[in-house]
């Protein structure tokens, strides 16, 4: 349309309801930082070195980091509507060909390993996508057959073998431990994608079409959306950052034996979960998802200095997801009735 | 301008006719198309001629193909034959992006919009405006979508979720996406079927508008007085095939109707005699706010009753109402004289009534089962010794019923989805027969089933009216109906609007009952 309009148009005001809306979104998120500041205290409380310490501000920061990456391609994944559950058995294979490529290659520059792994991780995604995008079988299963398959070159691969700290060069080691001012390197890299991922997500119109997708698949096939084209983006971007993952851990771990990364899928699905990404697709943002994996890994530390037994971390993990589903549920039903007689009102 | 009316009831000369021509070239032209689904030809010759700055009407019964039609206008199909020109221009479109590329917006019955995204977004997702960095635009976006809605006169909160939007600002928003593309071309396809008198008028507030700026409109409606208060020009289609464009100041309601169902019908579709007994089913002031209203009705041994009206006159409802499956406020359900219990399809079934629903494919089969189980399904808990079930049971118990029916296949252990569209419906009959039903409701008994499959199925019904069974026939097709039913129900909007026997009934007097609205603009 033109934008010669001749009178102004009158700016329609943004109704309660709409306002309301808005601030239910933001306080989704707000609501699971505070839920981790609350985390966060009471262990300090409990034992103050948890926080003032500087192994404890070191650890409360750099324990999350990596499961911060594999969260945010899990919920680029999951706003399309579909799953990744490969993600862990992606950073495993990453993080065994990282060892490998200093073992084999002597002196290779610890960037062509990065730039390596995370090439690598995007391919495996490929794989993924390309059997979701074109066979139309349910990402649930295609991530579920590659979970296995993926593992399994791993341990094929790997055998009793293992990458050592010794193996690896010192200058990439301390990229694991070493930190910038009072933050941990492996936290800054974690931020940046988060800043640059989130900002895609929010103001591209490639990032709005994840959401599109996800709301309602057939859709934008209707409105003409290149889907297939944005779900191998998807997959590739979370089996790319899973593959990021991998040297970050290799990094950090300094050992990788064949069960690298095993069972992470779940806490990327987690995370984003408790984060407010939908199941069902189309809702929540990577900003969530990165905190929910935060809150995560940081409740599994602080439960034991609060003096909760053993068996009971993986339960409170468990409430913790279950919680944040109703959570959610609640909030669309009422919100989808506040909508309805929004619409009645006029 | 040419203006007679041009009308054709021998088929030869509709094959070889076209809409009046007229001097300037028109924006959109559609001659002679042809489309087919394996043996079922949706669309024998399909002929439409759009002007800019005239809204164009286009009608004709269930099946005529009109859907079909705006289906390849839309890049959803592609011809097999024919000719589709814009704007003189020959067109071939593989994709709904190529139509919309080309400036042609089709706005559905029930639009599709991002539940989970604004209004704003709805409205550009795709081809937001954006920076040079692609950074989107937002105050730019939302300016766009606040002067649209001005100019469309509507008031629509841009910044709300689109979940919850009334089917009229649906449409709107539909609407106001198209203006924004600038398309050349609008179709709606039955936009007023969920709308309320308000909505309605501001509809055509917004169809009026979009005219005056030189616009083709295309608007398939089955409410006349709608069509006489709003288009210029209207295109009768029948049997898949133009029959004929006539200004609508020179056309009267019973033309239309005329043009619409003019065939001969009674020889297609012979129902043999058979003795009318008591009656089976007896329905009583059935009612389901906003849904159907104060629905009453018997059906008899023996007897046929045909269930007409249009597509969403609410037929199908009522008829899973009665079966048990829908909620229903108030009324009765009797089968031989014993009261039904309501949302209890389990007691309707062994008190003999039987459900053939319109959708086999969604609700009567399990397309990845076999024939053998697809049929013994409801009558499983009869076939099982001590609870266990075999195979043996059931392919015993399918054989007959595969045989009876004529399914042809060449073993049971075929899978149901592989059958062909009449053959499925046989395997869905066979699974209701199976049951020894002494009421069947069967909804489209033959829709998208070929014309050989089509007599067998009829004389099927027939034959089980013979034996004394009772017969409710939903149908779209009112050759069917007039052909197969010793009574005709005619509904519109949720109410029966009129009963006629087999004697009386005509093609006119139900379609003039089906459609006839006389208070839809109430």
């Amino acid at each position: 349309m033109t934008s010669s309009a001749p009178a102004p148009a009158p700016v329609i005001e943004k109704t309660a309801v709409t306002k309301r809306l808005q601030a239910v979104g933001a306080a989704r998120e707000f609501g699971i930082l505070l839920a981790l500041v609350i985390v966060v205290v009471a262990a300090t409380v409990a034992n103050p070195n948890f926080l003032f310490s500087a192994d404890g501000w070191r650890d409360l920061l750099l324990t999350p980091s990596i499961l911060v990456l594999v969260a945010i391609g899990q919920a680029i994944v999951l706003i399309t509507r579909n799953v990744d559950l490969s993600v862990g058995s992606i950073l495993g294979l990453s993080a065994y060909l990282t060892g490998r490529l200093f073992i084999d290659i002597p002196g290779i520059p610890i960037l062509a390993v990065f730039v390596a792994a995370v090439v690598f991780g995007g391919l495996l995604g490929l794989v993924n996508g390309a059997l979701v995008a074109f066979a139309k079988v349910p990402a649930m299963v295609i991530t579920l057959g590659t979970l296995y398959a993926y593992r399994g070159i791993n341990v094929l691969w790997t055998g009793s073998d293992r990458v050592n700290a010794s193996d690896l060069p010192k200058d990439f080691l301390a990229l694991g431990t070493g930190q910038i001012l009072w933050i941990p390197i492996l936290t800054v890299i974690a931020l940046v994608v988060l800043v640059i991922v989130g900002w895609i997500m929010k103001n591209t119109r490639g990032g709005r079409e994840f959401y599109a997708i996800g709301s309602d698949p057939s859709a934008a096939e209707l409105y003409g959306l290149r889907v297939t084209r944005r779900l191998l983006i998807a997959f590739v971007s979370s089996g790319a950052l899973a593959g990021l993952a991998g040297v970050l851990y290799t990094a950090r771990y300094g050992t990788v034996n064949s069960q690298a990364g095993s069972g992470w899928e779940l806490d990327a699905v987690g995370a984003a979960v408790i984060g407010g990404v939908a199941i069902t697709g189309g809702v929540g943002s990577v900003w969530g998802a990165a905190i929910g994996a935060v809150l995560l890994l940081t409740i599994n530390r602080a439960l034991p200095i609060l003096g909760i037994p053993d068996f009971w971390q993986r339960a409170v993990v468990g409430v913790l997801i279950i919680g944040a589903i109703v959570l959610d549920r609640v909030l669309a039903v009422r919100q989808k009735r506040k909508l309805i007689a929004a619409r009645e009102d006029d | 301008m040419n203006r007679f009316i041009q009308i054709h009831l021998d088929e030869e000369a509709i094959v070889q006719t076209d809409p009046p021509q007229t001097p300037a070239p028109p924006m959109l032209e559609l001659s002679r198309v042809v489309k087919s689904f394996g043996p079922v030809v949706a669309l024998r010759s399909g002929s439409l001629r759009l002007q800019s700055g005239s809204i164009h009407a286009l009608v004709g019964e269930n099946g005529a193909g009109k859907s079909t039609l705006v289906k390849i206008v839309a890049g959803l199909y592609r011809r097999d034959a024919g000719e589709f020109r814009l704007r003189g221009e020959e067109v071939d479109f593989t994709s709904t992006a190529q139509s919309k590329a080309a400036g042609i917006a089709v706005i559905y019955q029930e639009p599709t919009l991002f539940p989970d995204l604004t209004v704003t977004e709805n409205i550009f997702m795709g081809r937001q405006p954006v920076n040079r960095f692609g950074r989107i635009d937002r105050k730019a976006m939302r300016r766009e979508a606040e002067e649209l809605f001005q100019r469309l006169g509507v008031r629509i909160d841009p910044d709300r979720p689109a979940e919850g939007l009334s089917i009229a600002d649906q449409q709107v928003i539909e609407i106001a996406k198209a203006v924004s593309l600038d398309a050349r071309v609008l179709i709606m396809d039955e936009p007023t079927a969920a709308l309320s008198g308000v909505e309605v008028d501001r509809l055509f507030a917004v169809a009026r508008s979009l005219r005056d700026e030189g616009r083709a409109l295309l608007f398939i409606s089955h409410r006349f007085d709608e069509i006489f208060a709003l288009c210029d020009t209207v295109t009768v289609m029948r049997d898949g095939a133009y029959v004929a464009t006539t200004p609508i100041a020179e056309t009267t309601v019973d033309e239309m109707v005329r043009q619409m169902v003019g065939r001969d019908v009674t020889e297609l579709f012979p129902k043999t005699p058979a003795e009318i007994g008591e009656p089976l089913l007896e329905v009583e002031g059935l009612t389901r706010a906003g849904v159907f209203h104060d629905i009453s009705f018997s059906v008899r041994a023996g007897e046929i009753v045909g269930l007409a009206g249009l597509v969403g006159a609410g037929r199908s409802e009522v008829a899973r109402a009665v079966f048990g499956v829908d909620p229903y406020e108030s009324g009765s359900v009797r089968i031989g004289g014993k009261g039904l219990p309501k949302r209890r399809p389990d007691a309707a079934i062994r008190e003999g009534l039987a459900l053939v629903p319109e959708d086999r494919r969604k609700q009567g089969l399990v397309l990845e089962s076999s024939v053998s189980r697809n049929v013994s399904l409801v009558i499983r808990g009869q076939l099982a010794k001590a609870g266990i079930i075999t195979n043996g049971f059931e392919n015993r118990a399918a054989k007959v019923w595969a045989s009876r029916l004529e399914v042809k296949t060449n073993a049971l252990s075929t899978i149901a989805g592989t059958l062909s569209g009449g053959n499925q419906q046989k395997v869905v009959l066979g699974k209701w027969l199976a049951t020894e039903p002494t009421v069947l409701i069967i909804d489209e008994p033959t829709r998208g089933i070929d014309v050989g499959t089509k007599a067998e199925v009829h004389r099927l019904l027939s034959e089980l009216a013979g034996r004394g069974m009772g017969i409710l026939m939903i149908s779209s097709e009112l050759p069917e109906v007039l052909g197969m039913a010793d009574r005709v129900l005619v509904m519109r909007e949720g109410r029966i609007t009129a009963e006629i026997d087999r004697a009386d009934a005509t093609s006119e007097n139900v379609m003039f009952a089906a459609t006839h609205a006389t208070g839809a603009h109430s």
